[in-house]
């Protein structure tokens, strides 16, 4: 145990000495959120927008009202003919243009029935899509309001609902993706890189010729970074949920365990790699292509499993981040319990255990 | 029993098409309390020797003992028992010299003050500068202090890969006597070096090159096998000299070292003939006198052959 515990004291003389990497392992993670949560969101925020009025009835003016109430929108211009649309994006400044036709509250009336023309400026196509979204749930919201005060059975009626994130935050998504992203980093990363460091160096070959057994070694390089995470797994949830606002939905308890959980797949991950190289560089490119690509591309956090074709759907199923991140947002965001989740938990922990296991038998206990 | 018993060893490296035979059958034994020194150049050997001695390397034929434990099978035993000091500088270059020691003494189940009075004599040395980080050391310093966590857990046999590489003529004389001390403590020590004159400073050789031991011997024993006549020279032009000399019928080999040329002469050429030759060639403050061989000469002697 003593020996065990001098080596542990080593491993944090290492990070604790190396400054400039213990700043990169603390504060990528904080960086990471806050770029994730501010600088890339989808979201859009007081978009200026402008209205070409053709009716000028009482419900143009409510809708329009209601348009510009939505912390969306900004009703910039009124634009009072149809070329004056093409102006308006030429200038630059809007982003959509509401266009209601003549005798609007008319036709709603008589017919039940009316249209409303939303053209969007699609140079970025996101923007432009997540604008009209937003416009079209003002929209009907406010035709579901109407509804209901006038009772009248014809009305078309769309269901419209943003499920688990109503306001289409965009943080809430990333939250999850950041933490599976950074443990798999600061995990895989550096574990594998101080094992093969040892072994470049030299100090590998005379902790060999030592009563030392390697599970001791291997643990010993563990449990620092083992400390690490969790320091970054909490300050990714105190950053998201007091900075972003994001909520934790479900179990704290369950979700801390869970992000453990996987911690310790990436640090057998970590080992893996380090017993199969010898030089750092090589470690760290595995490290990244083979592993931090898929985890950003095939988890599903940044696009979604279901849209990809088979085989990489069947691949990304080998992706240990794709079941840590189904689990994380799973509980973060839509709080469901380990009911919800104990399969792709089940999974994780297969993955955990066989990786370990490989790890361990794979520990060379010669130089070649 | 001998403490290292090498049998046959043989280590090559690569695959089929271009195969690099390191060690082609090498035997040799260590008596217990012996200072046994492997003398070679670089590429010689040496260092595949001591990894597949110290456990580290698998032989690709052959065996091997130490301590009467096979460097196969009871790998685990032998790596309790031995001290491995590796050619290149293998400690914690961001630790402290004090934590560096620590650590060693910890990993072997020891404490620093458990086994001190081994290691007091180097470590009264590296004792001022305990709390500066190793990466920071002199080169003489860090060999000290690598010698200490070999020793700290008071090996039956020390096997030293050319420690004295790169250390300058101060601290090797320094290092050889520590050696000697260790010696006196009755420990098993083999030492490799690329240096000729530190081989009179061990108990017994083996003289290495490309793979093969040449000679096998006490240094006294080494220098007594060569027989040839041998003479010193030196003129005002020591390039042209060797070249003359070689051309001179009846001598064998000419090669510098230090400030004199080594010249081995058949038995019928004496050093007045070698004089007048150089002098007929037209050098100038010529020295020609008979020299008694030192372990380079048989090196280059053993080499030839």
């Amino acid at each position: 145990m003593k020996q065990f515990l001098s080596f542990v004291k080593k491993e944090f003389y290492h990070i604790r000495r190396d400054k400039r990497t213990l700043f990169i392992l603390l504060g990528m993670p904080v960086m990471q959120i806050l770029i994730f949560g501010f600088a890339l969101t989808n979201e859009v925020k007081n978009a200026k927008i402008a209205v070409l009025d053709n009716s000028k009835d009482a419900s143009t003016l409510a809708l329009s009202s209601q348009l510009e109430a939505s912390r969306y929108f900004d009703i910039a211009q009124e634009l009072h003919s149809q070329a004056d649309i093409e102006k308006a994006f030429r200038a630059g400044k809007i982003k959509l243009v509401v266009v209601f036709p003549q005798q609007f509250d008319q036709d709603l009336s008589h017919f039940n029935k009316s249209q409303i023309q939303l053209i969007a400026d699609a140079s970025d196509p996101n923007v432009a899509t997540t604008l009209t979204n937003y416009a079209t749930a003002v929209i009907m919201d406010y035709q579901n309001r109407i509804t209901n005060e006038r009772k009248l059975p014809y009305t078309i009626k769309t269901e419209y609902r943003m499920l688990y994130n109503p306001q289409l935050k965009g943080a809430y998504t990333f939250v999850p993706g950041v933490m599976a992203m950074v443990l798999m980093l600061v995990c895989t990363l550096m574990t594998a890189i101080t094992i093969v460091r040892e072994k470049e160096t030299g100090t590998m070959e005379v902790m060999l010729v030592s009563p030392v057994r390697p599970l001791k070694i291997i643990v010993a390089k563990a449990v620092p970074y083992l400390l690490l995470s969790i320091i970054n797994i909490t300050s990714i949830l105190l950053l998201s949920v007091f900075v972003l606002d994001v909520p934790i939905r479900g179990s704290l308890a369950l979700l801390v365990f869970e992000s453990i959980l996987f911690t310790i797949t990436s640090l057998a991950l970590g080992l893996l790699i380090s017993s199969a190289t010898n030089s750092q560089q090589t470690a760290m490119f595995i490290s990244l292509t083979g592993l931090f690509l898929p985890t950003v591309m095939l988890s599903g956090f940044m696009f979604p499993i279901e849209n990809m074709p088979l085989p990489l759907r069947v691949i990304s199923n080998v992706v240990p981040a794709k079941w840590y991140y189904h689990i994380a947002s799973s509980v973060m965001i839509k709080g469901l319990g380990l009911a919800a989740v104990w399969k792709e938990t089940l999974i994780l922990t297969g993955m955990t255990v066989f990786l370990l296991a490989v790890a361990i038998r794979k520990f060379k206990i010669r130089l070649a | 029993m001998s403490a290292i018993i090498a049998n046959n060893l043989v280590k090559t490296y690569g695959k089929k098409k271009d195969v690099m035979t390191a060690l082609h059958g090498i035997s040799f034994n260590v008596e217990k309390g012996e200072l046994f020194g492997i003398i070679g150049p670089d590429g010689a050997g040496k260092t595949s020797l001591f990894r597949i001695l110290t456990t580290l390397l698998l032989p690709d034929g052959g065996n091997a003992t130490v301590n009467g434990y096979d460097v196969v099978k009871d790998y685990r035993a032998i790596r309790q028992q031995v001290g491995y000091m590796p050619g290149r500088f293998s400690l914690y270059q961001d630790l402290t010299v004090a934590e560096n020691l620590e650590f060693f003494a910890t990993i072997f189940n020891t404490s620093i003050a458990e086994h001190y009075d081994l290691v007091r004599d180097i470590y009264v040395q590296i004792e001022p500068f305990k709390d500066r980080r190793a990466g920071k050391l002199s080169g003489g310093m860090k060999q000290k202090l690598a010698l200490c966590c070999a020793l700290i857990h008071e090996p039956s046999v020390l096997f030293l890969d050319e420690p004295t590489t790169g250390v300058d003529a101060v601290s090797r004389k320094e290092f050889w006597e520590m050696l000697r001390g260790l010696k006196e403590r009755g420990i098993t020590i083999l030492v490799s070096t690329p240096y000729m004159d530190e081989a009179s400073l061990c108990d017994r050789v083996a003289l290495i090159q490309n793979g093969g031991i040449m000679s096998i011997n006490s240094p006294e024993g080494i220098i007594a096998s060569f027989q040839k006549p041998l003479f010193a020279a030196r003129t005002s032009r020591m390039l042209n000299m060797q070249q003359d000399l070689l051309q001179l019928e009846g001598v064998e080999e000419c090669y510098l070292c230090g400030e004199y040329s080594h010249v081995v002469v058949k038995p019928a050429l004496d050093a007045a003939q070698l004089d007048s030759y150089l002098r007929n060639k037209g050098h100038e403050a010529v020295e020609v006198k008979p020299v008694a061989p030192n372990i380079e000469d048989c090196f280059m002697d053993l080499m030839k052959n």
